[in-house]
Protein backbone atom coordinates (compact mmCIF):
# COMPACT_ATOMS: atom_id res chain seq x y z
CA UNK A 1 0.00 0.00 0.00
CA UNK A 2 1.61 3.24 -1.08
CA UNK A 3 1.92 5.99 1.52
CA UNK A 4 0.36 9.41 0.98
CA UNK A 5 3.77 11.06 1.05
CA UNK A 6 5.22 8.64 -1.49
CA UNK A 7 2.26 9.16 -3.82
CA UNK A 8 2.65 12.94 -3.46
CA UNK A 9 6.27 12.73 -4.55
CA UNK A 10 5.37 10.68 -7.61
CA UNK A 11 2.71 13.20 -8.63
CA UNK A 12 5.21 16.03 -8.07
CA UNK A 13 7.73 14.17 -10.20
CA UNK A 14 5.23 14.06 -13.09
CA UNK A 15 3.91 17.58 -12.52
CA UNK A 16 7.26 19.31 -12.10
CA UNK A 17 8.70 17.61 -15.16
CA UNK A 18 5.74 18.81 -17.21
CA UNK A 19 5.91 22.33 -15.72
CA UNK A 20 9.58 22.91 -16.39
CA UNK A 21 9.53 21.37 -19.83
CA UNK A 22 6.57 23.58 -20.75
CA UNK A 23 8.45 26.58 -19.42
CA UNK A 24 11.54 25.76 -21.47
CA UNK A 25 9.56 25.14 -24.66
CA UNK A 26 7.77 28.46 -24.23
CA UNK A 27 11.18 30.11 -24.68
CA UNK A 28 10.77 29.41 -28.39
CA UNK A 29 7.99 32.01 -28.58
CA UNK A 30 8.84 34.32 -31.44
CA UNK A 31 12.10 32.50 -32.11
CA UNK A 32 11.02 29.46 -34.12
CA UNK A 33 13.08 28.70 -37.23
CA UNK A 34 9.92 28.98 -39.34
CA UNK A 35 6.49 30.36 -38.41
CA UNK A 36 4.88 26.95 -38.35
CA UNK A 37 7.44 25.61 -35.88
CA UNK A 38 6.98 28.66 -33.66
CA UNK A 39 3.34 27.65 -33.39
CA UNK A 40 4.02 23.94 -33.09
CA UNK A 41 6.54 24.27 -30.25
CA UNK A 42 4.45 26.75 -28.29
CA UNK A 43 1.35 24.59 -28.77
CA UNK A 44 3.31 21.69 -27.32
CA UNK A 45 4.40 23.94 -24.44
CA UNK A 46 0.77 24.70 -23.68
CA UNK A 47 -0.06 20.99 -23.62
CA UNK A 48 2.66 20.48 -21.00
CA UNK A 49 1.53 23.41 -18.89
CA UNK A 50 -2.01 22.03 -18.99
CA UNK A 51 -0.76 18.68 -17.79
CA UNK A 52 1.28 20.40 -15.07
CA UNK A 53 -1.80 22.31 -13.88
CA UNK A 54 -3.79 19.11 -13.39
CA UNK A 55 -0.94 17.25 -11.71
CA UNK A 56 0.10 20.07 -9.40
CA UNK A 57 -3.51 20.63 -8.42
CA UNK A 58 -3.71 16.98 -7.39
CA UNK A 59 -0.36 17.29 -5.60
CA UNK A 60 -1.65 20.25 -3.62
CA UNK A 61 -4.66 18.17 -2.58
CA UNK A 62 -2.44 15.28 -1.47
CA UNK A 63 -0.24 17.71 0.44
CA UNK A 64 -3.29 19.01 2.28
CA UNK A 65 -1.89 22.44 3.19
CA UNK A 66 -4.44 24.46 1.25
CA UNK A 67 -1.97 25.45 -1.45
CA UNK A 68 -3.16 25.97 -5.01
CA UNK A 69 -1.52 24.68 -8.18
CA UNK A 70 -0.15 28.19 -8.72
CA UNK A 71 1.48 28.16 -5.30
CA UNK A 72 3.01 24.80 -6.11
CA UNK A 73 4.34 26.02 -9.44
CA UNK A 74 5.64 29.45 -8.45
CA UNK A 75 6.46 29.45 -4.78
CA UNK A 76 8.58 26.43 -4.06
CA UNK A 77 12.35 26.48 -3.70
CA UNK A 78 14.78 24.70 -5.98
CA UNK A 79 15.25 21.71 -3.72
CA UNK A 80 11.50 21.15 -3.47
CA UNK A 81 11.12 20.38 -7.17
CA UNK A 82 11.02 16.70 -8.12
CA UNK A 83 11.39 16.93 -11.89
CA UNK A 84 13.55 14.79 -14.16
CA UNK A 85 16.86 16.58 -14.73
CA UNK A 86 16.69 16.66 -18.52
CA UNK A 87 13.93 19.25 -18.64
CA UNK A 88 16.09 21.83 -16.86
CA UNK A 89 18.58 21.98 -19.72
CA UNK A 90 18.48 25.03 -22.00
CA UNK A 91 16.52 24.71 -25.23
CA UNK A 92 19.71 24.95 -27.30
CA UNK A 93 19.23 24.93 -31.07
CA UNK A 94 16.35 23.34 -32.97
CA UNK A 95 18.07 19.95 -33.05
CA UNK A 96 18.62 20.06 -29.28
CA UNK A 97 14.93 20.80 -28.75
CA UNK A 98 13.79 18.07 -31.13
CA UNK A 99 16.14 15.50 -29.60
CA UNK A 100 14.92 16.30 -26.11
CA UNK A 101 11.30 16.15 -27.24
CA UNK A 102 11.92 12.80 -28.93
CA UNK A 103 13.42 11.25 -25.82
CA UNK A 104 10.76 12.68 -23.49
CA UNK A 105 7.89 11.70 -25.77
CA UNK A 106 9.12 8.13 -26.27
CA UNK A 107 9.43 7.83 -22.51
CA UNK A 108 6.10 9.54 -21.75
CA UNK A 109 4.30 7.46 -24.37
CA UNK A 110 5.11 4.25 -22.54
CA UNK A 111 4.94 5.74 -19.02
CA UNK A 112 1.52 7.33 -19.40
CA UNK A 113 0.16 4.34 -21.29
CA UNK A 114 0.80 2.34 -18.14
CA UNK A 115 -0.36 5.15 -15.83
CA UNK A 116 -3.76 4.87 -17.48
CA UNK A 117 -4.10 1.47 -15.80
CA UNK A 118 -3.21 2.65 -12.29
CA UNK A 119 -5.74 2.05 -9.52
CA UNK A 120 -6.07 5.79 -8.84
CA UNK A 121 -8.84 7.64 -10.59
CA UNK A 122 -7.14 11.03 -10.62
CA UNK A 123 -3.92 9.71 -12.11
CA UNK A 124 -5.55 7.49 -14.69
CA UNK A 125 -7.87 10.31 -15.80
CA UNK A 126 -4.92 12.65 -16.29
CA UNK A 127 -3.00 9.87 -18.03
CA UNK A 128 -5.79 9.28 -20.58
CA UNK A 129 -5.84 12.96 -21.48
CA UNK A 130 -2.06 13.31 -21.54
CA UNK A 131 -1.47 10.23 -23.64
CA UNK A 132 -3.40 11.63 -26.60
CA UNK A 133 -1.24 14.74 -26.55
CA UNK A 134 1.92 12.68 -26.12
CA UNK A 135 1.21 10.72 -29.29
CA UNK A 136 1.07 13.97 -31.20
CA UNK A 137 4.27 15.34 -29.63
CA UNK A 138 6.05 12.08 -30.38
CA UNK A 139 4.96 12.12 -33.99
CA UNK A 140 6.18 15.68 -34.38
CA UNK A 141 9.56 14.92 -32.78
CA UNK A 142 9.99 11.65 -34.66
CA UNK A 143 9.24 13.20 -38.05
CA UNK A 144 11.68 16.04 -37.45
CA UNK A 145 14.35 13.71 -36.10
CA UNK A 146 14.19 11.67 -39.28
CA UNK A 147 14.15 14.76 -41.49
CA UNK A 148 17.12 16.31 -39.72
CA UNK A 149 18.99 13.02 -39.64
CA UNK A 150 18.50 12.41 -43.34
CA UNK A 151 18.77 16.07 -44.29
CA UNK A 152 22.13 17.73 -44.77
CA UNK A 153 25.52 16.97 -43.22
CA UNK A 154 24.98 19.90 -40.87
CA UNK A 155 21.50 18.87 -39.75
CA UNK A 156 22.67 15.31 -39.17
CA UNK A 157 25.68 16.39 -37.12
CA UNK A 158 23.60 18.79 -35.02
CA UNK A 159 21.12 16.00 -34.28
CA UNK A 160 24.01 13.71 -33.46
CA UNK A 161 25.49 16.25 -31.03
CA UNK A 162 22.09 16.84 -29.48
CA UNK A 163 21.57 13.13 -28.75
CA UNK A 164 25.12 12.92 -27.43
CA UNK A 165 24.50 15.73 -24.93
CA UNK A 166 21.21 14.29 -23.67
CA UNK A 167 22.32 10.67 -23.41
CA UNK A 168 23.55 10.83 -19.82
CA UNK A 169 20.21 12.23 -18.61
CA UNK A 170 18.15 9.31 -19.85
CA UNK A 171 18.58 6.91 -16.94
CA UNK A 172 17.44 9.68 -14.60
CA UNK A 173 14.05 9.69 -16.37
CA UNK A 174 13.42 6.24 -14.92
CA UNK A 175 14.45 7.26 -11.40
CA UNK A 176 10.93 7.68 -10.02
CA UNK A 177 11.01 6.73 -6.37
CA UNK A 178 8.38 4.26 -5.20
CA UNK A 179 6.56 4.14 -8.50
CA UNK A 180 6.67 0.36 -8.31
CA UNK A 181 4.36 0.65 -5.29
CA UNK A 182 1.54 1.95 -7.47
CA UNK A 183 -0.97 -0.80 -7.98
CA UNK A 184 -2.70 -1.31 -11.29
CA UNK A 185 -6.36 -2.06 -11.83
CA UNK A 186 -5.57 -5.69 -12.70
CA UNK A 187 -3.90 -6.31 -9.33
CA UNK A 188 -0.29 -6.20 -10.52
CA UNK A 189 2.16 -3.41 -9.78
CA UNK A 190 3.66 -0.68 -11.91
CA UNK A 191 6.91 -1.75 -13.53
CA UNK A 192 9.59 0.56 -14.83
CA UNK A 193 11.67 -2.36 -16.10
CA UNK A 194 9.13 -3.21 -18.81
CA UNK A 195 9.04 0.42 -19.81
CA UNK A 196 12.80 0.73 -20.03
CA UNK A 197 13.31 -2.00 -22.59
CA UNK A 198 10.38 -0.86 -24.75
CA UNK A 199 11.69 2.69 -24.60
CA UNK A 200 15.18 1.69 -25.70
CA UNK A 201 13.91 -0.31 -28.66
CA UNK A 202 11.60 2.49 -29.81
CA UNK A 203 14.27 5.18 -29.51
CA UNK A 204 16.84 3.05 -31.31
CA UNK A 205 14.44 2.36 -34.16
CA UNK A 206 13.82 6.03 -34.73
CA UNK A 207 17.48 7.02 -34.48
CA UNK A 208 18.41 4.25 -36.90
CA UNK A 209 15.88 5.53 -39.43
CA UNK A 210 17.42 8.98 -39.01
CA UNK A 211 20.95 7.57 -39.43
CA UNK A 212 21.89 8.92 -36.01
CA UNK A 213 24.38 6.74 -34.17
CA UNK A 214 23.63 5.75 -30.59
CA UNK A 215 26.32 7.19 -28.28
CA UNK A 216 28.56 4.45 -26.96
CA UNK A 217 29.21 6.20 -23.66
CA UNK A 218 28.35 4.35 -20.46
CA UNK A 219 28.38 7.46 -18.31
CA UNK A 220 25.00 8.32 -16.92
CA UNK A 221 23.57 10.38 -14.05
CA UNK A 222 22.10 7.79 -11.72
CA UNK A 223 20.62 7.75 -8.23
CA UNK A 224 20.48 11.49 -7.92
CA UNK A 225 19.15 12.44 -4.48
CA UNK A 226 15.73 14.05 -4.36
CA UNK A 227 16.09 17.81 -4.52
CA UNK A 228 19.48 17.86 -6.23
CA UNK A 229 19.41 19.61 -9.59
CA UNK A 230 21.57 20.86 -12.44
CA UNK A 231 23.03 24.36 -12.33
CA UNK A 232 20.30 25.50 -14.72
CA UNK A 233 17.30 25.14 -12.43
CA UNK A 234 18.06 28.18 -10.27
CA UNK A 235 18.18 30.48 -13.27
CA UNK A 236 15.10 28.92 -14.79
CA UNK A 237 13.07 29.37 -11.60
CA UNK A 238 14.29 32.94 -11.14
CA UNK A 239 12.73 33.85 -14.44
CA UNK A 240 9.66 31.66 -14.04
CA UNK A 241 8.78 32.71 -10.49
CA UNK A 242 9.71 36.36 -10.76
CA UNK A 243 6.31 37.82 -11.53
CA UNK A 244 4.45 35.71 -9.00
CA UNK A 245 6.88 36.59 -6.23
CA UNK A 246 7.29 40.29 -7.08
CA UNK A 247 3.56 40.93 -7.54
CA UNK A 248 1.73 38.40 -5.37
CA UNK A 249 -1.62 40.16 -5.90
CA UNK A 250 -1.31 40.16 -9.68
CA UNK A 251 -4.38 38.85 -11.52
CA UNK A 252 -5.46 38.52 -15.11
CA UNK A 253 -8.11 41.21 -15.44
CA UNK B 1 15.18 34.28 -53.82
CA UNK B 2 12.43 32.45 -51.97
CA UNK B 3 13.91 30.44 -49.12
CA UNK B 4 10.54 29.29 -47.81
CA UNK B 5 9.43 25.69 -47.90
CA UNK B 6 6.74 24.59 -50.36
CA UNK B 7 3.35 26.32 -50.07
CA UNK B 8 0.23 24.27 -49.32
CA UNK B 9 -3.41 25.30 -49.16
CA UNK B 10 -5.39 23.99 -46.17
CA UNK B 11 -9.01 22.83 -46.19
CA UNK B 12 -10.76 21.87 -42.94
CA UNK B 13 -13.94 19.88 -42.38
CA UNK B 14 -15.57 20.95 -39.14
CA UNK B 15 -18.05 18.11 -38.74
CA UNK B 16 -18.39 14.71 -40.34
CA UNK B 17 -20.13 14.96 -43.69
CA UNK B 18 -19.67 18.71 -44.06
CA UNK B 19 -17.64 20.50 -46.70
CA UNK B 20 -13.93 21.05 -46.39
CA UNK B 21 -13.55 24.81 -46.20
CA UNK B 22 -10.44 26.73 -47.17
CA UNK B 23 -8.77 27.92 -43.96
CA UNK B 24 -5.49 29.35 -45.17
CA UNK B 25 -2.06 28.16 -46.14
CA UNK B 26 1.08 26.68 -44.59
CA UNK B 27 4.66 26.17 -45.66
CA UNK B 28 6.04 22.65 -45.31
CA UNK B 29 8.56 20.30 -46.88
CA UNK B 30 6.10 17.48 -47.54
CA UNK B 31 2.49 16.38 -47.01
CA UNK B 32 2.99 14.92 -43.57
CA UNK B 33 4.60 18.09 -42.24
CA UNK B 34 1.92 20.17 -43.94
CA UNK B 35 -0.84 18.23 -42.15
CA UNK B 36 0.79 18.71 -38.77
CA UNK B 37 1.42 22.40 -39.36
CA UNK B 38 -2.16 22.86 -40.54
CA UNK B 39 -3.44 21.14 -37.42
CA UNK B 40 -1.29 23.37 -35.20
CA UNK B 41 -2.21 26.60 -36.91
CA UNK B 42 -5.83 26.15 -37.95
CA UNK B 43 -7.43 23.84 -35.41
CA UNK B 44 -6.21 25.55 -32.25
CA UNK B 45 -9.55 26.20 -30.70
CA UNK B 46 -12.19 24.17 -32.40
CA UNK B 47 -12.42 20.51 -33.28
CA UNK B 48 -11.88 19.79 -36.91
CA UNK B 49 -12.68 16.27 -38.00
CA UNK B 50 -10.63 16.24 -41.17
CA UNK B 51 -7.86 18.25 -42.80
CA UNK B 52 -6.86 18.28 -46.46
CA UNK B 53 -3.64 19.88 -47.65
CA UNK B 54 -2.94 20.46 -51.31
CA UNK B 55 0.26 21.86 -52.85
CA UNK B 56 -0.65 25.37 -53.90
CA UNK B 57 0.68 24.87 -57.40
CA UNK B 58 -1.73 21.93 -57.95
CA UNK B 59 -4.69 24.26 -57.62
CA UNK B 60 -6.15 25.40 -60.90
CA UNK B 61 -7.90 28.74 -60.44
CA UNK B 62 -9.87 31.15 -62.57
CA UNK B 63 -7.99 34.21 -63.78
CA UNK B 64 -9.52 37.54 -62.72
CA UNK B 65 -9.60 38.63 -66.36
CA UNK B 66 -12.06 35.80 -67.10
CA UNK B 67 -14.54 36.84 -64.38
CA UNK B 68 -16.87 38.56 -66.82
CA UNK B 69 -17.17 35.69 -69.26
CA UNK B 70 -17.25 33.06 -66.51
CA UNK B 71 -19.71 34.54 -64.04
CA UNK B 72 -21.76 37.42 -65.44
CA UNK B 73 -24.16 35.64 -67.84
CA UNK B 74 -25.91 33.79 -64.96
CA UNK B 75 -27.14 37.01 -63.27
CA UNK B 76 -29.76 38.29 -65.71
CA UNK B 77 -31.44 35.00 -66.60
CA UNK B 78 -34.04 34.64 -63.89
CA UNK B 79 -35.47 31.47 -65.48
CA UNK B 80 -32.24 29.66 -64.47
CA UNK B 81 -32.83 30.16 -60.77
CA UNK B 82 -35.31 27.93 -58.89
CA UNK B 83 -36.76 30.93 -57.03
CA UNK B 84 -40.39 30.15 -57.91
CA UNK B 85 -40.36 26.74 -56.23
CA UNK B 86 -41.41 26.62 -52.57
CA UNK B 87 -39.29 24.13 -50.61
CA UNK B 88 -41.45 21.80 -48.47
CA UNK B 89 -40.88 21.75 -44.68
CA UNK B 90 -39.22 18.36 -44.56
CA UNK B 91 -36.63 19.18 -47.24
CA UNK B 92 -35.18 22.30 -45.62
CA UNK B 93 -31.57 21.15 -45.57
CA UNK B 94 -31.29 20.57 -49.32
Amino acid sequence: MIKQNELLNIVLRLGDTALLHGQRLSEWTGKGPILEEDLALTNIALDYLGRATLLLKYAAELEGNGRSEDDMAFKRHENEYHNALMVELPIGNFADTIAKQLILSCFDDILFDQLKKVNNEKISEIAYKAHKEILYHKRHAKDWTIRLGLGTTISNSKMQEAIQTLWMYIDNLFDIENIQKLDLADGTFFSLEDIKSKFKIELQNILNKATIKLPDSDFSLKDIKQGVHTEYLGHLLTEMQFLHRAYPEARWV
Amino acid sequence: MDTQLKLWEVFIQAKNGGNHIHAGSVHAADGSMALQNARDIYTRRSEGSSIWVVPADEIVATQSGDNESFFDPADDKVYRHPTFYIIPEGAKQI
